[in-house]
């Protein structure tokens, strides 16, 4: 809400000189938040002038010119600018006439841009100034020629200052309204509130304007809500009122202009202009219909569903059966509340107006305005609740603008009303202290609720039970329902800053939980081994989510989004990797080319096949049953928190002495040994399959048995696909479903002390066995006395037969009691040897 | 066999000062031990002279065997300084030659980092967690009982509108990403008794353009309190502790009536920046306020026994203001500059 000072300034004491800064301070302190100031942006000297004498010059450019004399000052006197009464200006525009009074800013002067002002050469003469335009002076959008202010029915002496006779003098400070504060989209609703900040007097401008007389001979107007929305009456209050004998082509005042144009409303013509300015002026937006051009009186029903209407703007527009229409014999003539229609639109041929001022159901017009996108100045208020009991003092001061400007005789006023009264709100003693923690005492209380407008009763009490306070909020407070909304009225009139500060001690809490802790030490962890989080929007495809979010490629299922920002992303992730697809692609491009790249985040399964939400919700304020709230969560499908991760270019450049190490499934595997380490959980790494990755790069991840993620290089195809080199390494796994397998608190072992026997075994094997599997038989097989195993060479070729290898361990055995001998540590090792044998026909290379 | 010798003083000695003389100017281990071999060993002139102390007469072998003795004794004793000279000469070298440039070394460290989002959002838990709160979490994918019914939003609230939050398909379904952490309040308040003392951090979505100061996916973190006797002051003592934790001591918080659906009294939440870079001043952070009764009353808390406050604030806004941040889109491209600027720490 733009609020210019002067208009601010008609209904509430503000003293001279006061700035917008000092205004934004006061009302910020009761919610009003500053968005801004405005002002015409002009530096005189601007003033009125008259042309003398002019001479038309045609030019080479085609263009014809006038040079023309103008007075700025009165005969005999120094022009403003400390120049000569009559100054020379050449001028473009021939729309004028000697004799016309114009706006002239004479050197000195500047224009919004800043467009400075100064005598200059121009078409073989010194111009001494400009004549202005309308849009020159930020008054309009006229730009067609100059501006005669004759035009806006002014004619003053030569040499007035023009800015403070246009009203251009004026500033506007720009306030955001909450949502609940509808009353303050006016400025009866600012000028209150100013006053509440500063005890300034306040004056209701609805009961500045003189009370409407009843209408003699009502116009016919009928109600009839068959469909209420929600069980609300679709109109409150309808107010119609008959001007007779205007004259629509008078020009708007210049005032009412510049006061339109500061609170960032164009001004069309003289009518609509002061449906406007009242709108602004008390909040109740009104319509103005051409009388003549009804047909029949004016039904207020919901439209048909399908059912067509034109609007002011010209746009044709199918209705919604929960619509509400304002209709004569014809048909539709305005969608209520949100805009007019076209065909009883008034115009400069009109001489007849019916004003209608009406109180709709905020959710009906909010629903219509969304419906039809058409935020309008009138939907915006109509849709946050508008004061029921304004309608007719709106209409009665729209009537008395459009006499006095545009001539006529206005009709009385006949209102239909159906409102409820308000109830009153219990507001128990000393609760205001209760919630806001300040010493308020009923005296304070009772005077800040009797400031906003409301009335209140002392309840007293009754056999010993206090009964506090009984509150009628006004009637432009639909937002105060309850006590707390009181509380908050009194607060805010006494002052946020009243609110002291005491830490409340919270009862021990235990920190963060496992899954918590576990979380932020893989992210460290990975960190720490080198690579760099990122965070992706889990915007994603139905492509992507097959790719990377199915082993097999085997269908899936994906989150689809209603309305999702990017049609190319419409559903949500499955996988983590095709945001570290992108991240890599577009490091690479800012040239940064050896990256690893990790992620933490929630991936999104619904099972294929299944719905999922709740088609109808538990209404709000009261406790669900416990199947109500079981369903809910039941609809919302599975989103597990996973970890990946990708490897590209080299882990370790080429330096001196140090060959580069091209990234590789090896640094997949690895990062993941580093989540195994951070989470508690041992990883086992079989060999595996993923449809996008190397078929024989590919390693299932399982902790207990279960398989949990995957480690493997993509597809060369894809990385090729995705503008990354040949080899790209990458791992995802289920994080919530490691640390849940993970071991929660380990058994200590006692460390044995006696000396450790170290021996080398080598055994030949089918190539296609895998190494793990051998380990694990040897392991198996030696027994307890084998500490730890490695493997330290996996050898292929002269002295190993074809299609076979050679693995060499390197084991380490030791026993918790004595020394071992070299005879026992050989039985072990055999025994594994042997086991290792029968299990995959491993032998013992001689 | 060599011509036997006669035990003199002049013999011993002169044995004595060829060895020594060769001891001198052996240069290094290997010489020393050619050295040793040629003047101690059973070859060397003064082992022939001892064992020539056999032949001697009785009466002469005393002293005769004394001199020899002695002389061998120097001869050890030169024998042992030199090596033991040699020896810490040679460690020296060795030492030296195996010098390095250590600004040229290669290393096999790769410099990864976390992510500053969730730095400062492990930084802003622990401030809560030090004080006895717990971290509570909750789905993106969220009903919107619990994302607008259960906060007091109508119906019909603007927020509930398609140009504000993103509808999973299809919307008659009532699947939305959460726009902001408060279904987690709900969550809490469903899921622990009274008293309840959570933080909610997360990501939360809405379908705002993405610019450099807005983005569809933030993070945000959520306070909720909901005890006995709870007022604004308790509000305005949390958020100074807070802002005083992630800004200094001279941080303090400032509230402004406003508006929310799941509060009231509701306020903007302004703190006292006393090191932002243009020099100290107040910024807006977010929004806070006591907990509206209907809130309580959906998680079946009855308000007229428990009151409760929440707050909420941006996790990018606050590293923007923290860190000097510019450019939201930076926080969200993946460029590892942006992350490696930060490390570990924020």
């Amino acid at each position: 809400m733009r609020v210019p000072l002067s208009w601010l300034a008609e209904y509430v004491e503000l003293v001279p000189g006061t700035t917008p800064e000092q205004v934004h301070a006061a009302l910020v302190e009761l919610g009003l938040e500053e968005e801004g100031v405005h002002t015409f942006d002009l530096v005189g000297p601007i003033v009125v002038g008259e042309v003398l004498e002019f001479v038309e010059e045609p030019q080479s450019n085609g263009k014809t010119i006038r040079w023309c004399q103008v007075r700025v000052a009165p005969d005999g006197e120094t022009a403003a600018d400390g120049g000569e009464a009559v100054h020379g200006i050449v001028c473009g525009a021939r729309n004028f006439f000697v004799g016309d009074k114009v706006v002239v800013t004479l050197p000195g002067a500047v224009l919004p841009g800043p467009f400075p002002i100064a005598a200059r050469k121009t078409y073989g003469h010194v111009s001494d100034g400009m004549i202005a335009s309308a849009r020159e002076l930020g008054l309009g959008e006229d730009h067609d020629g100059i501006l005669r202010l004759s035009t806006l029915g002014i004619d003053a002496p030569v040499g007035t200052d023009a800015i403070e006779l246009l009203g251009l003098d004026d500033t506007a400070v720009e306030l955001n309204v909450t949502p609940d504060r509808g009353y303050a989209f006016s400025i009866r609703g600012v000028a209150r509130e100013y006053s509440h900040a500063t005890g300034a007097a306040f004056r209701d401008p609805a009961l500045v304007v003189p009370a409407p007389d009843a209408a003699a001979s009502p116009f016919p107007v009928e109600i009839r809500d068959d469909a209420p929305i929600r069980g609300r009456a679709a109109v409150g209050v309808f107010t119609t009122q008959i001007v007779r004998g205007v004259d629509p082509t008078r020009p708007t005042p210049a005032w009412m202009i510049a006061r339109l144009k500061l609170a960032g409303i164009r001004s069309l013509s003289l009518l609509v202009d002061i449906t406007n300015y009242v709108m602004l002026e008390f909040g109740q937006p009104t319509h103005a219909y051409d009388l003549d051009k009804l047909q029949g009186g004016i039904v207020v029903r919901r439209a048909a569903s399908g059912e067509k209407i034109t609007t002011l703007d010209e746009k044709e527009r199918t209705l919604h059966a929960e619509d509400l229409l304002i209709t004569d014999d014809r048909g539709g003539i305005g969608i209520a509340g949100v805009m007019g229609g076209a065909e009883t639109e008034i115009s400069d041929t009109t001489t007849n107006v019916l004003i209608e001022a009406a109180n709709f159901d905020p959710v009906s017009i909010a629903r219509s305005a969304r419906r039809h996108k058409l935020p309008s100045e009138a939907s915006k208020r109509n849709e946050r609740g508008v004061d029921p009991e304004i309608a007719a003092a709106a209409s009665a001061r729209v009537a008395q603008l459009m006499v006095e400007l545009a001539g006529g005789t206005a009709e009385g006023v006949s209102v239909i009303a159906d409102v409820p009264a308000r109830q009153a709100i219990v507001l128990p003693r000393g609760f205001v202290t209760r919630v806001t923690g300040v010493d308020y005492d009923d005296a304070e209380v009772r005077s800040a609720l009797e400031k906003i407008g409301a009335t209140v009763a002392d309840l007293g009490g009754h056999d010993g039970v206090d009964d506090g306070f009984s509150v009628v909020p006004p009637s432009w407070r639909p937002d105060l329902t309850g006590r707390e909304e009181l509380v908050e009225e009194v607060a805010r009139l006494g002052g946020y800053e009243r609110i002291p500060s005491v830490l409340p001690v919270a009862p021990p809490g235990r920190g963060l939980t496992r899954s918590q802790r576990i979380r932020r030490r893989v992210s460290d962890a990975l960190a720490v081994g080198g690579a760099t989080e990122v965070l992706s929007f889990p915007f994603a495809n139905e492509a992507d989510n097959l790719q990377y979010g199915s082993a097999d490629g085997s269908p899936v299922a994906s989150v689809r989004l209603a309305n999702a920002l990017d049609a190319t992303n419409p559903v949500l992730r499955r996988s983590l990797l095709p945001g570290l697809i992108a991240a890599a692609k577009r490091n690479r491009s800012r040239g940064l080319v050896d990256l690893g790249l990790f992620e933490q985040g929630l991936v999104f399964l619904p099972e294929l096949g299944r719905e999922y939400g709740t088609r109808d919700l538990p209404v709000g304020a009261s406790l669900p049953d416990d199947e109500t709230v079981a369903e809910l969560n039941d609809g919302i499908p599975p989103q597990p928190r996973h970890v990946a991760a990708l490897f590209v270019g080299e882990t370790v450049t080429k330096q001196p002495g140090q060959a580069a190490v091209p990234a590789g499934i090896v640094d997949a595997l690895d990062a993941v040994r580093r989540i195994g380490l951070a989470v508690g959980a041992e990883f086992e790494i079989v060999q595996g399959a993923h449809h996008a990755l190397h078929p024989g790069r590919t390693a299932e991840l399982r902790v207990e048995g279960r398989a949990v993620g995957f480690a493997g290089e993509l597809l060369p195809a894809i990385a090729e696909e995705a503008d990354l080199p040949r080899v790209v390494a990458v791992f995802e796994l289920d994080l919530d479903a490691v640390i849940d397998l993970a071991t929660v608190q380990p058994e200590a072992r006692a460390i044995g002390t006696f000396p450790a026997a170290t021996q080398d075994l080598s055994l030949v094997v089918d190539a296609d066995v895998p190494a793990a599997v051998v380990a694990a038989s040897v392991v198996e097989g030696a027994g307890e006395l084998l500490e730890a195993l490695h493997l330290v060479d996996d050898y292929r070729g002269q002295g190993v037969p074809a299609g076979s290898k050679s693995l060499t361990f390197a084991l380490r055995f030791r026993a918790a009691d004595r020394t071992l001998t070299a005879a026992e540590a050989s039985e072990a090792k055999l025994a594994g040897a042997a086991l290792a044998g029968e299990r995959t026909g491993a032998a013992i290379r001689e | 066999m060599s011509e036997p010798r006669e035990i003199t003083e002049q013999s011993v000695e002169s044995a004595v000062a060829a060895a020594l003389a060769a001891i001198a100017s052996a240069g290094d281990s290997a010489a020393l031990k050619a050295v040793r071999a040629e003047h101690t060993g059973e070859k060397s002139e003064l082992a022939q002279l001892n064992a020539e102390l056999r032949n001697v007469p009785n009466d002469q072998k005393a002293v005769l065997g004394k001199l020899v003795g002695g002389a061998r004794g120097r001869v050890n004793q030169a024998f042992a300084a030199r090596e033991s000279e040699i020896v810490a000469a040679e460690a020296a070298a060795a030492l030296e030659a195996e010098a390095v440039d250590v600004t040229a070394l290669p290393s096999r460290y790769t410099a990864g980092s976390r992510h500053p989002l969730a730095l400062l959002e492990d930084r802003v838990c622990d401030v809560f967690t030090g004080m006895g709160w717990e971290i509570a979490e909750g789905p993106e994918v969220e009903s919107e009982w619990f994302n607008f019914d259960a906060l007091n939003f109508d119906a019909d609230h603007p927020a509930r509108a398609m140009q504000d939050t993103f509808f999973v398909d299809p919307p008659e379904e009532h699947l939305v990403m959460r726009t902001h952490t408060s279904p987690v309040q709900v969550r809490s308040m469903l899921d622990r008794e009274v008293p309840i003392y959570v933080l909610a951090p997360g990501r939360v979505y809405r379908t705002d353009e993405f610019d450099a100061t807005h983005l569809p996916v933030f993070m945000q973190f959520e306070g909720l309190a909901v005890d006995k006797g709870l007022t604004m002051a308790h509000l305005k003592g949390t958020l100074d502790h807070f802002v005083k934790s992630i800004f200094g001591d001279e941080a303090k918080v400032r509230l402004r009536p406003s508006y929310f659906p799941f509060t009231e009294p509701s306020a903007e939440l302004d703190f006292w920046h006393p090191t932002f870079k243009s020099g100290p001043r107040w910024i807006e952070w977010g929004g806070c306020g006591m907990v509206h009764p209907n809130v309580l009353r959906s998680a079946g808390i009855d308000p007229e026994v428990y009151t409760g406050f929440a707050f909420g604030m941006g996790i990018e806004r606050g590293l923007m203001l923290r860190n000097g941040v510019q450019d939201m889109r930076e926080m969200v491209e993946g460029d590892i500059r942006f992350s490696q600027q930060f490390g570990m720490v924020v």
